[in-house]
């Protein structure tokens, strides 16, 4: 029997909290028809066997190649100007979200008017919007739009992209130290400047390795939607995969891996810079 | 008169009573000094004086402004006008002393010159004119996290002295340094007010230090003024008073006899 003295207020909402986690996830696994054994049944596996095994050796002929250079240099043209396009709109939306920048919460111990609460709405409205529909669907929209091609690629990560950063960029703020940003508001500085000089120095390596994160993601998610046509390695990876050509299906996935390594090794410098 | 509060009340958000019916008349040029103990209200004393606080009730008027009858922008003007030295002073850790001395003048320079300065110092000279008088310009291009508690604090003051406001407030500004630095620090502070005519409030829990450098003393206590009385009339029976504590059974100990050696600057 517990004692008043060492028991631990916090242990029931804890344990109540477990309880519920739990309680969510089995209806999740239930729902899903996740059912492992499927893997470990006979002709699958000799079917997986049979395709992997036809990956040896990639595709290394000279005019595969030259195509394959071509479709990457695409794809990261794609995923880089999509992200730029992203950046656009993500930067002042999640400045305007965020209550990072509010003048009033420098005054009411971290906590925004009600007022100023209900201007950020909107904005928080239009950042769950970009971000609700899938690039692929976007990617399918534009392409009936604009016909095949990279551009249908480039708008759709940039409409889907722009919803992911403004809404992390704007957590990313409120979840650093305010004190520096508030001191500078209440000596009169201007909120951009106080934004620029007491939240900046801190969230700057996080913005910067979620930005890279999110270039090595818009490379995978402009693959993707070049199954649907919007070009780029996707779109090779198709043509590759409906001829049965498996070792061009290996070299493009090498590809991929030398790509997401070369996104993380820049990250890692970036990061190492900053620091 | 430059500070003017009447029937001044502050409650927190988490409905503790911080600052109850408090009247005050501080006039241009005067150097004050606010003493109680911990909890009193010192610091919620300050911030309402910097209009980073709002009160609860009352009237505040800073350099003859009603502050909180003011708009949001004319507001951000008058607040250049006041400069807060904070206890701890809040400074992001990669930022460079020189960048955070600097932000002194944000306040007073426009969006463009801010950013510009933020990649390139444009005032190198002043940041370093700020740091010597505290004896910290070697520390010009450090950044904040390799500072100890005590170098930080004079960051914030360097800061403040660069800002150059007319009405300077501190939060306890040389809690984290050593007696001999914080007598130095203490009349750099005072010299400046002196010299440029400034009214300076400074809450500090070292009494001697406050009956030493300034002329007029506040007592504190559970947010209203005990006593508000000229140095040389603060005797140990006010004192006593002001830090008299139910809880705490204190034998009394001698403040050791301060022998100081004010470095030169």
């Amino acid at each position: 029997m517990l004692t008043r003295d060492n028991r631990d207020p916090a242990a029931g909402a804890r344990l109540l909290l477990s309880l519920l986690a739990i309680a969510l996830l089995w209806p999740g696994i239930h729902f899903s028809e996740l059912d492992l054994s499927v893997l470990l049944a006979g002709d699958s596996q000799s079917e997986i066997g049979r395709f992997v095994s036809a990956f040896w050796p990639p595709a290394h002929g000279e005019e595969f190649l030259e195509l394959l250079v071509q479709a990457t240099l695409q794809t990261l043209a794609i995923a880089t100007a999509g992200l730029a396009l992203a950046l656009l709109l993500a930067v002042p939306a999640s400045l305007l979200a965020s209550r990072a920048l509010s003048l009033s919460a420098a005054s009411r111990a971290g906590r925004p008017s009600p007022w100023a609460q209900l201007l950020r709405w909107p904005v928080r409205g239009l950042l769950i919007f970009l971000r609700s529909v899938p690039e692929i669907v976007w990617a399918l929209l534009f392409v009936r739009a604009v016909g095949l091609g990279p551009t249908a690629g480039v708008l759709a990560i940039a409409i889907t992209y722009s919803g992911m950063l403004g809404k992390v960029y704007a957590e990313i703020f409120e979840s650093v130290d305010q004190r520096p940003a508030h001191a500078l508001l209440q000596a009169g500085s201007g909120r951009l400047a106080a934004f620029a000089y007491g939240i900046l120095p801190n969230v700057a390596a996080e913005l910067l390795s979620y930005t890279v994160y999110r270039w090595e993601c818009a490379i995978r998610a402009s693959v993707v939607m070049g199954f649907v046509g919007a070009g780029g390695l996707g779109q090779q990876m198709d043509l590759s995969l409906r001829m049965f050509a498996s070792g061009e299906v290996a070299s493009l996935l090498l590809t991929f891996l030398v790509l997401v390594l070369l996104a993380d090794q820049l990250s890692r410098l970036l990061r190492w810079r900053l620091a | 008169m430059t500070l003017h509060l009447s029937g001044v009340s502050l409650t927190h958000s988490n409905g503790v009573h911080a600052l109850r019916g408090l009247d005050l008349h501080i006039g241009a040029n005067e150097q004050v000094a606010i003493i109680g103990p911990s909890g009193a209200g010192k610091s919620s004393l300050l911030n309402l004086l910097a209009t980073a606080l709002r009160p609860s009730s009352g009237e505040l008027q800073v350099l003859g402004e009603r502050a909180w009858q003011l708009s949001a922008r004319q507001r951000q003007r008058l607040r250049a006008r006041i400069g807060l030295v904070h206890q701890a002073p809040p400074l992001p850790p990669r930022q460079r002393v020189v960048t955070a001395v600097l932000a002194g003048k944000i306040g007073q320079w426009g969006l463009g010159k801010s950013l510009l300065n933020l990649v390139h110092p444009l005032d190198i000279p002043g940041a370093r004119a700020a740091l010597t008088r505290l004896d910290l310009s070697d520390k010009l291009f450090t950044q904040c996290q390799q500072l100890s508690g005590g170098q930080l604090q004079r960051v914030g003051i360097a800061r403040v002295l660069y800002q150059a406001p007319e009405v300077l407030l501190a939060d306890e500004p040389v809690s984290a340094m050593d007696p001999v630095l914080a007598e130095h620090t203490l009349s750099v502070l005072c010299r400046h007010a002196r010299e440029h005519n400034v009214t300076l409030v400074a809450s500090l829990h070292a009494v001697e230090l406050a009956l030493a450098h300034f002329s007029r003393i506040i007592g504190l206590r559970d947010g209203q003024i005990l006593f508000d009385l000229p140095a040389s009339q603060v005797d140990r029976d006010l004192l006593d008073k002001l830090y008299a504590n139910e809880q705490l059974q204190v034998s009394p100990v001698a403040p050791p006899p301060l022998s100081v050696q004010i470095p030169r600057c």
